[in-house]
């Protein structure tokens, strides 16, 4: 998901009965459903595996601006070009949500930025394929926000508080984003010859790496465990991915589009869409910096936060003059 | 080395008359771009007719550890509830 | 067209489309997160403005012409933006003080057009003119501070200034549909903003340690659809696909 591969601990979750009573009362009250606040006592772990996760997920919002932001200037009508440019802003406001959440924990945003300017964190692998044209704008809606919806909804009744209220937040808004989505992909899907032929070519590219969204199959996975024990994960990768599966072939049957996998059946018997796993290879290349896009998507940030220097510390210096200024005055 | 710009948090009085809500935090660098931030960031779906923005530093929270002399003593005051008292069916509109 | 409400809804028009797909650039690449939303804000409420000049212009010409072939299908030389506002984004001073020159200008234009005769100009100029106040006094509030900030953040700003400057002046050009429009008491002169505008802006400038460039010269030609050569490349980016792919459905 945006948060694909965030390690906990690395070790099982601790019995109640092998805890300490710190420990103890701190899973308990997760147990019954309370929420964790900044000040409260929480594992070091804990507090460890959220910064992490909270910070891999804001990333992935800030990145995820860039393979939209790269059709603003080529979206081909007035009323389209609002729709993008509101929903790539969007993004944004994400990404500030969660890093001020993962700021309740003490990491300040600057720190984090750092790390992902660096490559030291990870950020979701699906931002780093390319938008080649102008259906990649409806597909990024429909399959992208589609699949992160699915992980996000649950995510909002999280253990941490400052996180479940960002995803609160962060759920209301994006309602409009898989729809528009959804929306450009009937105008290209019901358009001309070429609009279609483009909606196929762009479902063909973003099926995989949507499905790679998920993550790798972890349900034997000790980070998962932990983090599903603190209540940071909600659900399993896979059982994810099938719910998007079974969620999405209908939509394309209605569009008339066909997703490139042989193996994709409705299965009486589960009663679930049978699938091809994607390439895990290539997912694991992808978010250790070998995708498509990597260098791009990281060089296009370094550039807006080394450009950005002067305007970011010129207010600064401003706001201490003001400071002193009125201090003198005092 | 840049020094980072302040953190803030801001609430926002919405649309009915309800008391200013907390609704997040941004950083900038004075009170004056707070504010700007805050319309710009948190405003954007028409949400706001009010805003306060303040320094997350000068917010004085209680600590986790006071939880219990804070708010237990209250639990055990429920004559303060309506609920306590019996009224009579056939008394109307109190 | 002989109507000259459709001249004015033009340029109207042009200036904010321009500007917006400009502005727009930067979404993902601002110095702060506060900012990029800060700014897509801007762009997109300009966006709205295009959205109803060059509406009006397509229902004033009555030809079957919507704001989106107006946006989308004319060449440069039909375009009626000054010239400020299709000056490349050189750097984020650039950007912001392009924003700031072009504020002045705009909150003063919409309140004059507010105050016209013709009902269909002062709907738009009102509805424009609430948000445009918040422009105004976002972009000089981080004009000021930036010019009286860091060393560098002074001179990147004052640099701007200057290099704006000369094409600054192009939202002050008289055509001859503007003696027409100004009889017909529907806008006023163009030129006869600039005295008012620049006063607002020295005040700023005196606020926060930049100089005003005081020079009268500007580059004239916008009128008439002489553009500087950078607008045809932000045309040829912006209109793409409806002209790779004429008369598709979006």
């Amino acid at each position: 998901m945006y948060a694909q591969q965030v390690e906990s601990t690395g070790s099982q979750p601790k019995s109640l009965n092998k805890m300490n009573p710190k420990e103890r009362a701190f899973q308990e009250r997760i147990d019954r459903g309370e929420r964790i606040e900044p000040k409260d006592w929480m594992p070091e772990g804990y507090r460890k595996t959220l910064v992490r996760q909270m910070g891999q997920h804001a990333h992935s919002e800030i990145v995820g601006q860039l393979p939209e932001g790269n059709w603003i200037g080529r979206a081909p009508t007035l009323e389209r070009k609002a729709i993008l440019l509101a929903k790539v802003q969007d993004e944004a406001g994400h990404g500030l949500y969660l890093y001020s959440a993962a700021e309740t924990l003490g990491k300040s945003r600057d720190d984090m930025t750092k790390e992902l300017l660096s490559g030291r964190a990870k950020y979701s692998s699906i931002f780093n394929y390319p938008t080649l044209n102008w259906a990649d704008m409806g597909a990024v809606g429909w399959l992208v926000d589609g699949a992160a919806i699915m992980n996000q909804v649950p995510l909002q009744r999280t253990s941490y508080g400052p996180y479940a209220r960002a995803m609160v937040r962060i759920c209301k808004e994006e309602s409009f984003h898989q729809r528009q989505g959804f929306d450009i992909m009937m105008k290209m899907s019901f358009g001309s010859k070429e609009q279609k032929a483009m909606a196929q070519d762009s479902l063909n590219r973003f099926w995989y790496p949507s499905l790679m969204m998920f993550g790798p199959s972890d349900s034997e996975s000790v980070h998962s465990a932990q983090s599903m024990a603190w209540k940071i994960k909600i659900n399993f990768n896979d059982e994810l991915r099938q719910k998007f599966v079974n969620q999405t072939a209908p939509q394309a049957k209605y569009l008339g589009l066909k997703i490139p996998d042989e193996n994709l059946k409705w299965n009486k018997k589960t009663e679930q869409y049978d699938f091809s796993e994607p390439d895990w290879k290539e997912f694991f290349e992808v978010i250790s910096g070998n995708g498509p896009c990597n260098i791009e998507r990281l060089a296009a940030r370094n550039k807006a936060w080394d450009d950005g220097e002067w305007f970011r510390e010129g207010l600064m210096a401003n706001a201490s003059k003001q400071s002193k200024a009125m201090n003198a005055k005092d | 080395m840049s020094i980072e710009s302040p953190l803030w948090e801001v609430f926002i009085r919405g649309q009915h008359g309800t008391a200013h809500r907390h609704v997040g935090s941004l950083h900038a660098s004075d009170a004056e771009t707070a504010m700007n931030n805050a319309r710009d960031v948190y405003t954007r779906r028409n949400e706001g007719l009010s805003i306060w923005v303040v320094p997350s530093n000068q917010i004085i929270a209680s600590s986790p550890s006071q939880k219990g002399s804070m708010f237990d003593p209250s639990q055990g005051k429920i004559y303060r509830h309506p609920s306590f008292y019996d009224i009579p069916k056939v008394v109307k509109k109190i | 067209m002989n109507d000259p409400r459709f001249h004015l809804a033009l340029r109207m028009g042009d200036n904010s489309l321009i500007l917006a797909q400009q502005n727009s650039k930067w979404c993902g690449h601002a110095p702060t997160l506060e900012e990029d939303i800060a700014l897509a804000n801007v762009s997109l409420d300009l966006m709205g403005h295009a959205q109803m000049w060059l509406g009006l212009a397509a229902n004033i010409e009555a030809k079957g012409r919507t704001a989106d072939e107006l946006a989308f299908l004319r060449d440069t030389q039909e375009f009626r933006n000054a010239l400020l506002c299709e000056r490349p984004n050189i750097d984020f001073a650039t950007t912001l003080v392009r924003q700031y020159l072009f504020d002045a200008w705009h909150l003063e234009q919409l309140g004059l057009l507010c105050a016209g005769s013709d009902i269909s100009v002062v709907e738009i100029a009102q509805k424009a003119f609430v948000e445009v106040r918040y422009h105004r006094q976002r972009s000089s509030s981080l004009v000021i501070k930036l010019g009286d900030g860091s060393a560098e953040s002074h001179t990147r700003i004052q640099n701007a200034l200057e290099s704006l400057w000369p094409y600054f002046g192009s939202l002050f050009e008289n055509s001859d549909n503007d003696y027409i429009l100004f009889k017909a008491g529907i806008s006023e002169l163009p030129a006869s903003l600039r005295t008012r505008v620049v006063e607002q802006l020295s005040a700023d400038c005196g606020q926060s340690t930049l100089t005003l460039p005081d020079s009268l010269f500007y580059h004239k030609g916008a009128v008439q659809g002489h553009h500087t050569e950078n607008l045809g490349y932000i045309l040829a980016e912006m209109q793409y696909l409806q002209r790779t792919y004429p008369s598709s459905n979006w």
